[in-house]
């Protein structure tokens, strides 16, 4: 895998990001960054804060203290449309899909093609979906289906699609494979390898460790809300990074 | 084995001939259950139910709830809930009687029976549906304080305020011009109750024939030709039987000689004249029309089933979830408002008790519609077919001389029936 340039600014940075709920430090002044063409993964044990803390670039959540960095210029997502006017997307980890729509309303909620009048133009909307999807997973057939009545796998791929078709430069991705088969599995990781190569930056959350030595060019680590501390996966083997995450400790070369 | 190969080849075409049509199976049902319930009616009473005189008053009777329901169908799609529409009726009512008897005629000087009278009364009356739902809807969305709570307040407030408005007083008659939505007081005559069926037929084609144009253009699959012709002589005959049974109910001769006299005529020997199309069924069809839109072919609509479906993903999707909860309830204020000419112009007067009960039965009506309570679906066709079925259901047992309290507890069973049917429905279709 070629070396990821990390001399000019990063595409976003997050500085010392915190965020309690209630009495509960779910993210605890974490700092991480990502540079153009670059898959960094983010991993923890269950309740690290890994979700909390990409909702926090996402605009899901708003951090209670840190500070955002886009292109090094410092922005304040308030809100989801805030992330995606920065070409943000994200691929949530329960999907967010409406179970009513079928995966072209999904695909484009919130962002709807309209005729000249303004009524939302379902057929074009359909189309563009079987565009993307015939890249994305051939085997997709159910479009006039409510995403509900789709396989756990399918469902995924709609999220999938939907982060991708909207020209994303930096993509959030919380276990994009979690209900995959292997192919399906597969086809993501060519996926991001592909994207990778056309600079986007990847934040790949994911608990299979082995794909995120493949895949990913560094991992930050996570424990209980703090950052355990950010290494190049070239340099640490698949034990350091589960020292890493489970005794939370850096590991010997790396520290 | 080519013979059993045959046989199942055939049978599935069979089937298919009937799919290849595309109508929606639970708009099939309803359709069913309400031609099911006139028919026994209509031998039960002995061919008076489905004569043009009951049809006549059956739509007139129907047209207020279900203008209602359209928009109770978007509240419960959004997993909310609204038990104040009456009492927001009888406001409005208050509202318009008050405006047309006292504000314009006195406080304006355009004295009584001034062509402005309706217009103003009307714009009034929508305009405080709309600020009072709009209201709601704020303290549902922004204040988070749930809309069964919000609203049964609304319940008694509003109730209330517009025996406020009135001193308590029944407020009547109305405005000529305003009575022309009541239904019987306003019809468009055979002429241009023929010339309004031949429109929506027309109209109904042409949308059929966009439908398919554009899926043809993005090469999706389409119904055969045949399959379409039937569907467009459907609903064809669907709507011209309507007229022609609307314009077969015949004004009162008694009645007819004093429009002539009004005019200084002299009506000819044996002229006849029928009702036609009443302007508040009018009312109703545009307001199905532009909310079917609304549902299905805005962002409003898109955002508001995708809201019910699941309100997280939605905001994630960027979708101020609490905005729309006030716009879903300005709806529902603005349809109370448009109901609440209907009705005080059907009864030609404002009374205290417009509209009572008014909640319940626009609930059903959306629910027999099959819109579901744990939000996410509905349909504004279902809303209204479901308010025609209760209606129906009250009317032909008051025919058949059926007590009050007995109707309410058959009614009341119907209810509870029709949504377990729904149950079994989506649980055999699964969705
Ligand atoms: N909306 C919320 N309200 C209260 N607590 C929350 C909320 N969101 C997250 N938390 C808490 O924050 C902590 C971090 O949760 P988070 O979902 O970020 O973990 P995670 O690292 O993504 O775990 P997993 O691998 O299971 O997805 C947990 O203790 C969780 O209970
Ligand atoms: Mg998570």
């Amino acid at each position: 895998m070629a070396k990821v340039d990390r001399s000019g600014t990063p595409l976003v940075e997050l500085r010392n990001i915190s965020i309690a709920f209630g009495g509960v430090h779910a993210v605890d002044d974490v700092s991480v960054d990502l540079y153009p063409g670059e898959v960094v993964g983010l991993l923890g044990h269950n309740g690290a804060g890994k979700s909390t803390l990409i909702k926090c670039l996402s605009g899901a959540y708003q951090a209670d203290s840190g500070e955002v960095f886009v292109d090094g210029k410092k922005v304040s997502i308030r809100n989801p449309r805030d992330a995606r006017d920065h070409n943000i997307e994200t691929i949530y980890q329960t999907l967010a899909l409406a179970d009513n729509l079928d995966a072209a309303s999904n695909l484009f909620l919130g962002r709807e093609i309209t005729s000249g009048i303004g009524l939302v133009d379902d057929a074009r909307m359909e189309a563009e979906t079987r565009k993307i999807m015939g890249r994305l997973n051939p085997n997709f057939r159910k479009f006039n289906a409510p995403v509900s009545a789709l396989s756990g796998g399918q469902r995924q791929s709609v999220a999938i699609s939907r982060a991708v078709y909207f020209n994303a430069r930096i993509l959030i991705m919380d276990e994009p494979t979690a209900a995959l088969g292997v192919e399906e599995t597969r086809m993501v990781a060519e996926l991001i390898d592909e994207l990778k190569r056309q600079g986007l930056g990847i934040f790949l959350i994911d608990h299979d460790i082995h794909q995120v030595k493949t895949l990913c060019d560094r991992a930050s680590v996570m424990k209980n809300g703090k950052l355990v501390g950010t290494v190049d996966v070239d340099d640490v083997t698949e034990d350091d990074l589960l020292g890493m995450i489970i005794l939370g400790k850096q590991p010997e070369k790396a520290a | 084995m080519t013979d059993t190969k045959e046989t199942a080849a055939r049978a599935r075409k069979k089937q298919s001939a009937f799919a290849a049509l595309e109508i929606d199976t639970r708009l099939l049902g309803m359709i069913g259950a309400f031609i099911a319930v006139c028919l026994v009616f209509n031998i039960l009473t002995e061919g008076r139910f489905l004569t043009p005189r009951n049809v006549f008053n059956l739509t007139i009777q129907t047209v207020s709830v279900a203008i209602m329901a359209t928009g109770m169908v978007f509240v419960i799609v959004t997993r909310h809930i609204d038990l104040s529409v009456g009492a927001l009726l009888a406001t409005c009512s208050a509202v318009m009687a008050m405006t047309q008897t006292m504000v314009v005629p006195e406080w304006l000087g355009l004295g009584l029976g001034h062509p402005l009278t309706a217009p103003i009364a009307i714009a009034v009356g929508c305009v405080a549906g709309m600020a009072i739902g709009a209201f709601h809807g704020w303290l549902i969305g922004y204040l988070t304080i749930p809309a069964f709570i919000v609203t049964l307040g609304g319940l008694l407030v509003w109730r209330n305020v517009a025996w406020h408005l009135t001193s308590g007083q029944t407020i009547g008659p109305l405005d000529e011009t305003f009575q022309l939505f009541g239904g019987i007081n306003g019809t468009l005559g055979e002429t241009w109750s023929w010339i309004f069926g031949i429109v929506a037929v027309l109209a109904a084609w042409f949308g059929l024939f966009t439908a398919r144009r554009s899926k043809i253009r993005h090469e999706f699959k389409v119904k055969p030709i045949w399959a379409e012709l039937v569907l467009g002589g459907l609903i064809a005959s669907a709507i011209l039987g309507f007229v022609s049974l609307l314009t077969a109910y015949e004004i009162p001769t008694r009645r007819l000689e004093r429009i002539f006299e009004a005019a200084g005529q002299v009506m000819p020997e044996g002229h006849t004249q029928g009702y036609g199309v009443p302007i508040s069924v009018l009312v109703l069809i545009v307001v199905a029309i532009i909310m079917t839109i609304v549902a299905q072919r805005t962002r409003l609509g898109r955002y508001i089933f995708a809201t019910g479906g699941n309100p997280d993903a939605a905001a994630l999707a960027g979708i101020n979830t609490r905005m729309l909860t006030v716009k879903v309830f300005m709806i529902m204020g603005l349809l109370c408002a448009i109901s609440a000419v209907v009705a005080s112009a059907r009864q030609t007067f404002h009374s205290n008790d417009i509209g009572t009960l008014d909640e319940l039965r626009v609930i059903a009506a959306a629910v027999i519609g099959g819109t579901a309570l744990a939000g996410g679906s509905g349909t504004i066709y279902g809303a209204i077919l479901g308010a025609l079925i209760m209606q129906s259901l009250q009317s032909g047992m008051a025919m058949v001389g059926v007590d009050a309290p007995y109707q309410n507890i058959v009614v009341g069973m119907v209810l509870v029936l029709a949504v377990f049917v729904d149950i079994l429905y989506r649980r055999r279709t699964g969705d």
